[in-house]
């Protein structure tokens, strides 16, 4: 099992309020992804539930216990760190063995746990290697096989993939994904990256400032984003926004269109503009277009559509998909 | 065209370091030579520098008129248990301090330091007063107990240096795996820590093996060590330069042959690339 729930949970430095007060349950089995711009508070909420900060308010349960106070080691949970943390000084062999030494169990269930560990990470030939010896991805591994042969409750990531490069990232997306499968264990992972949480969240947990601004499922946040900081957060490229005559037209303080909900057309729509850069990337291309009276508004265009720098081209919006937002930034009815 | 000019750079720069290491090297370099010269060669106008009659009979003359040997045991029981004991004190405190630092630390630690910005001469009355009455005078104790603390400041700054240098996510990963403080230390911290604090007692070791100050103020004979051991040759009675060269090639060769040996310790790095 590995069910997380945190109760009015906050955390301050000092006069710093770094978590006013977070409500938030994580089911069995769940892949969660915290999301949120740099300084939301996402890696802090996480070492809360590691137990490496102590809580300033509030109660975290596993399970049903109350582990608030307790020791991290002693809440179950395995932890993957952004600089991998591996320790430099034993081989891939000790340092996937170290927690299960920790654990005081016998020569022979760590040899074999070690090794099947290695096997699906594919670390088999390295296991006599120190960490300095090893790539990028290899050490990311190293690390997840370390928490892997704990069979904890709940596996915590903090933007582990954030020091790889972009085509190793791609692929460790998937294969923690495939061993989130595998394992069926519950999983919180922090990240800034949206893409990240959008590709692999079960539930994503968008923060900003240190609150939660929207729990849902990565298509609920993408369809139906409570605000106006989800609506540009989550979704890529951002979503455009409108507000001033043109929102007004639909009864809202600002109006959101996604890049890839507006129709183009060379010859006729609703908003008239020019093309200024495009930017191809084969199956699509995405067009920053200068509106007038509305201003820089980026579109989503199919591949071969060809227009040039300094072309003119009319946008019209779905209304199914326009999104308006209140003078509070909340999202209307 | 942009590679000529780096091999040339590399070369001037090459023969910038060497004509530095020569210069700094050389007045070793001369006393050493001086020591295989008689008297008379080495006060010679203009100097003579390679091609005289080499002699040992110096070192001999050096060997029948004090006991080289008490003096090396003196300074080596005093450098390497002043250093000892140092360490023992220093790596709590430093730990303490890179661990978990508090507002206070930088102060701290600014103030251990301002100790070594007063000259030592303004504490020697106090010091030697306080020696005579308890009776540590020219004593091995005596002097372990003063190099102690007149060199712990730079330990403890050398090792909160190192001790900084240690990834805290480690030892979070540490505390993750379910290492208790005790296996924290011996499993994960001391292995990372060893490489600076050799390095910190290697240097240690040098400096109070060189310190001549209270070496010199606060013994006579029982307890003088090879820095008093050279300075009986610069005597009233005359500068005897050849000897005197032959007592601090003495002095010097055995923590010279330290360092040489443990060169690599004395540079070595932190981390071997757990953490990028």
């Amino acid at each position: 099992m590995g069910s997380i729930t945190l109760r009015n949970v906050s955390k301050s430095f000092g006069s710093t309020v770094v978590i006013p007060d977070i409500d938030l349950d994580i089911a069995h089995n769940e892949f969660v992804v915290f999301v949120g711009p740099s300084g939301c508070g996402k890696s802090t909420l996480l070492r809360l539930i590691a137990g490496l900060e102590d809580t300033s308010g509030g109660t975290i349960e596993i399970d049903g216990q109350n582990v608030t106070a307790a020791a991290p080691a002693k809440r179950g949970l395995a932890m993957v760190f952004q600089s991998y943390a591996l320790y430099p000084h034993m081989t891939v062999y000790n340092n996937i063995a170290f927690p299960l030494k920790m654990a005081g169990q016998d020569k022979g269930a760590i040899d074999k746990k070690v090794r099947d560990a290695a096997r699906v990470l594919n670390l088999t030939d390295y296991l006599e290697r120190r960490p300095g010896q090893l790539s990028g991805g290899q050490r990311q591994r190293v690390a997840i096989g370390r928490a892997i042969v704990r069979e904890p409750k709940a596996f915590l990531f903090d933007e582990p993939l954030s020091n790889l490069d972009a085509a190793l990232r791609g692929t460790m997306r998937l294969e923690i994904s495939e061993l989130h499968h595998q394992l069926q264990t519950t999983m919180i992972y922090v990240t800034h990256d949206q893409v990240e949480a959008m590709t692999m969240a079960d539930k994503i947990v968008v923060l900003n400032a240190g609150n939660i601004e929207q729990v849902g499922s990565p298509l609920e946040l993408y369809r139906k984003p409570k605000n106006l900081f989800v609506a540009g957060f989550i979704g890529s490229p951002r979503m455009n926004f409108v507000s001033g005559a043109e929102a007004q037209k639909h009864g809202a303080k600002t109006v959101g269109i996604r890049p890839e909900h507006l129709v183009l057309s060379t010859t006729e729509g609703a908003w008239k503009g020019k093309v200024g850069v495009a930017e191809h990337l084969g199956a699509d291309t995405f067009l920053h277009i200068h509106v007038d009276d509305i201003g820089q508004v980026t579109a989503r265009a199919d591949g071969e559509f060809g227009v040039n720098h300094g072309d003119t081209v009319y946008l019209t919006p779905d209304p199914a998909k326009l999104h308006r937002f209140g003078p509070n930034d909340e999202a209307l009815a | 065209m942009a590679r000529q000019v780096t091999t040339r750079r590399k070369l001037g720069m090459t023969a910038v370091g060497w004509i530095v290491a020569l210069l700094i090297f050389f007045p070793i370099l001369w006393t050493v030579l001086t020591s295989f010269k008689t008297e008379g060669t080495a006060i010679a106008t203009p100097p003579q520098f390679l091609f005289f009659d080499w002699t040992l009979e110096n070192y001999f003359e050096v060997q029948s008129r004090s006991n080289y040997f008490r003096h090396m045991m003196n300074s080596i029981v005093i450098s390497v248990g002043s250093t000892l004991i140092g360490l023992i004190i220093a790596i709590p405190a430093a730990w303490a301090m890179a661990f978990s630092p508090t507002k206070r630390t930088k102060d701290i630690l600014m103030w251990m330091l301002s100790t070594k910005m007063l000259p030592a001469v303004g504490v020697l009355v106090p010091i030697y007063l306080v020696f005579r009455d308890w009776g540590l005078l020219d004593t091995r104790t005596g002097l372990v107990i003063v190099l102690t603390m007149v060199n712990l400041p730079i330990i403890v700054w050398m090792l909160y240096t190192y001790f900084r240098e240690i990834p805290g996510e480690i030892l979070e990963a540490a505390r993750m795996d379910g290492a208790t403080l005790a296996n924290e230390i011996v499993y994960v911290l001391t292995p990372m820590a060893i490489p600076g604090i050799a390095s910190t007692l290697l240097l240690n070791i040098i400096l109070a093996w060189n310190e001549a100050f209270w070496t010199l103020n606060l013994t006579a004979s029982k307890a003088a060590p090879l820095t008093a051991f050279i300075a009986s040759y610069s005597s009233p009675e005359g500068l005897f330069w050849a000897k005197l060269s032959a007592a601090s090639t003495l002095a010097i060769a055995p923590i010279l042959i330290m360092g040489w040996f443990s060169q690599r310790q004395l540079v070595r790095g932190l981390t071997f690339g757990a953490v990028k």
